[in-house]
């Protein structure tokens, strides 16, 4: 049985954030460089969570964010939102559900990146 | 004929308790209390890393590893042999590879997962540092991997332990063969005396090693000089 | 000569030789060695975000363990993002008393960590060293070129591992006036190049370098000095991609070493956009 609001509290419980807090100001999502990538703002990651609607799972948004903390110092609330998009990572990861498949990456790209963007990127995708 | 020790242990086999004679290896108790290995158990001698094996001890909470042929049973051990950890290995041809550390990464991508938890380095029975290597492999430091891993008998259990999924031994023995190949300063000795053999020049000494008795060459084998 | 602990990163072994060559370079002209005092391994690269994964973190404290029981009371490190994961775990443990005991008790190989190593970034070390001494060791002013600092994220962000103010950093600014630089200025300079998405969705990398790029060159920059082996990466090497003519990338130090004269250690050659031809027209190259 669905349980009402899981969601948001995996997500409070998971990031530390109080997403109660958040008045939807849209700061976050007018200083995300990514924005343009994203199939939901962060501002509306935040409402959706808060209205219950678990399609926020399936949502590109939180594999397009790369943590970068524009939008974190920048929340008038201190709402460290890139803790919210690694919580909706995590809900997926610790599933078995990653974002990339390092042994599909091509061998001539594979050879080419450095070191950091390997360990970085298969640390925020794979679980 | 070895005198058996008399005091007896009990072992757990998958949780089934049984009472072994002291003094026995993880291997011969497991069989002296009626298991009997088709596979899973080599060379007995420590080498081909087929006897694998987890344990835990009454009133320790630690994971601890063994190879079965090398290890005294203990009171209280907890047992279960681990012979094999599915893993499987990149097909390459060595003569057309660099010796880069990217070059183990495109066979190997899952390395970059390594969160360095160190759980590899406590699994190794053969006592290797096992996270340094792989965090050698991520710099692309292929000489210090190599030297290492060079102890790794490819039992694989640092393999089943790891939770980023990385398969060591198999990284490890890439990076040997690439070493080897290409870092590794070659011996010129040793390419003069395959030269010599290719041309059959120790024919005679051979034929005349084919004619000798076993006691002979017992003899001629024990007193060989060794240069080290 | 002075020294202080020395934090690598694995890129400072291959990818971003030249970022370590030149960095030693300037500091061993300023009387500071960058020493390794301790078995580092790979930082992390990333800080674990999550509040009950602290895996995520071991990498960075083990580190800092090790740093800690080789006597080291300060680590410097030149990789933005080694800076960046190992500040965010120190400043994560001493904030969570019960993170760094539930760490110790995992990590029980290794001496535990008490919280009393500094992390540095390289050009913090550069502002304690001071402007003066940088000025004193020039000896080939960069005049005339025109350097659009890149801070990109970590340097930057989030604000308590910030090396100077996240919305309006000056720091990299004085260092390459003092070595006569002119500096060009753009909001995007605090963008994120895209970072590890280079792996997976590289059209987010290339649209955040060309709209960096076109917008210091509207400003008439020269070249883009960085501080980051992830952000050299995707702003060098990537241009590749966008066909547009390239802008030359360089790590600030190799802009320093040049300062002082020590072109032999800037390893020029390992760029995609090779600078030389334009160092070579302003007179800074033979």
């Amino acid at each position: 049985m669905r349980k009402e609001r899981e969601l948001l509290r995996r997500v409070m419980e998971i990031s530390g954030q109080n997403l109660y807090s958040c008045y939807q100001c849209g700061k976050c999502s007018a200083g995300c460089p990514s924005v343009d990538f994203m199939d939901f703002t962060p501002r509306e990651i935040i409402r959706a969570i808060l209205d219950d609607h678990e399609e926020v799972l399936h949502s590109q948004t939180p594999w397009i964010c790369a943590a970068c903390f524009t939008c974190t110092i920048r929340c008038p609330n201190e709402i460290d939102i890139s803790r919210i998009m690694e919580a909706l990572r995590q809900i997926r990861l610790r599933k078995m559900h990653d974002g990339i498949h390092p042994s599909k990456i091509p061998v001539d790209e594979l050879l080419e990146l450095p070191q950091i963007a390997l360990i970085s990127c298969f640390r925020k995708m794979t679980g | 004929m070895i005198k058996m020790e008399e005091r007896m242990v009990r072992i757990y086999v998958m949780g089934k308790e049984y009472r072994v004679p002291a003094g026995l290896t993880i291997l011969k108790a497991t069989e002296y209390a009626g298991y009997r290995f088709i596979r899973g158990c080599g060379c007995r001698g420590g080498f081909c890393g087929a006897c694998g094996t987890l344990y835990r001890k009454e009133g320790d909470y630690k994971l601890y590893t063994a190879l079965a042929c090398q290890t005294i049973v203990e009171d209280g051990m907890y047992l279960v042999q681990l012979p094999f950890v599915p893993a499987p290995k990149a097909i390459y041809d060595i003569e057309k590879l660099k010796p880069f550390g990217e070059v183990v990464l495109s066979f190997y991508p899952e390395v970059a997962r390594c969160v360095g938890c160190n759980t590899c380095t406590k699994t190794c029975p053969q006592e290797i540092e096992v996270m340094e290597f792989i965090q050698a492999v991520k710099r692309g430091d292929l000489e210090r991997a190599s030297e290492l891993s060079f102890d790794c008998i490819q039992c694989g259990l640092c393999a089943a332990r790891c939770p980023a999924e990385i398969k060591h031994y198999h990284v490890a023995q890439l990076v040997r063969r690439l070493y080897g190949k290409y870092l590794a300063k070659h011996s010129e000795p040793l390419k003069k005396r395959l030269r010599e053999i290719e041309k059959s020049s120790y024919e005679k000494e051979v034929d005349e090693l084919m004619r000798m008795s076993q006691e002979d060459l017992k003899r001629i084998y024990y007193s060989r000089e060794i240069k080290v | 000569m002075k020294e202080i602990a020395y934090f690598p990163g694995c890129t400072h072994l291959h990818t971003a030789s030249h970022f370590e060559r030149s960095a030693l370079s300037v500091f061993e002209a300023l009387g500071w060695r960058l020493v390794e005092k301790f078995n580092w391994i790979c930082c992390g690269t990333v800080h674990g975000l999550s509040t009950d994964n602290l895996m995520q973190n071991v990498s960075a404290v083990r580190n800092l363990a090790r740093a800690e029981s080789a006597g080291a009371r300060r680590i410097v490190t030149n990789c933005a993002m080694c800076y960046n994961t190992l500040k965010q775990a120190n400043e994560m443990v001493k904030r969570d008393e019960d993170a760094l005991k539930n760490l110790n008790e995992f990590m029980d190989d290794e001496p535990d960590y008490r919280g009393g190593v500094e992390v540095l970034h390289s050009l913090q070390l550069l502002r304690e060293i001071g402007l003066d001494e940088i000025e004193k060791r020039v000896v080939k002013p960069l005049e005339g070129l025109r350097v659009a600092p890149y801070y990109g994220c970590l340097l930057l962000r989030p604000r308590e591992v910030a090396i100077d103010n996240p919305e309006r950093p000056k720091i990299m600014d004085e260092v390459l006036k003092a070595i006569g630089a002119e500096i060009v200025r753009d909001a995007r300079l605090k963008y994120c190049c895209g970072s590890y998405h280079t792996v997976d969705r590289k059209e987010i990398v290339l649209s955040r370098i060309d709209e960096i790029i076109s917008a210091v060159r509207r400003r008439g920059a020269d070249l883009i000095a960085v501080a980051c082996p992830l952000c050299e990466f995707n702003l060098d090497k990537r241009q590749k991609f966008l066909n547009k003519g390239g802008l030359p990338v360089l790590y600030f130090t190799q802009l320093i070493a040049l300062a002082f004269g020590k072109e032999e250690d800037c390893l020029f050659e390992k760029h995609h956009v090779d600078p030389r031809p334009l160092l070579k027209e302003r007179g800074l190259l033979r």
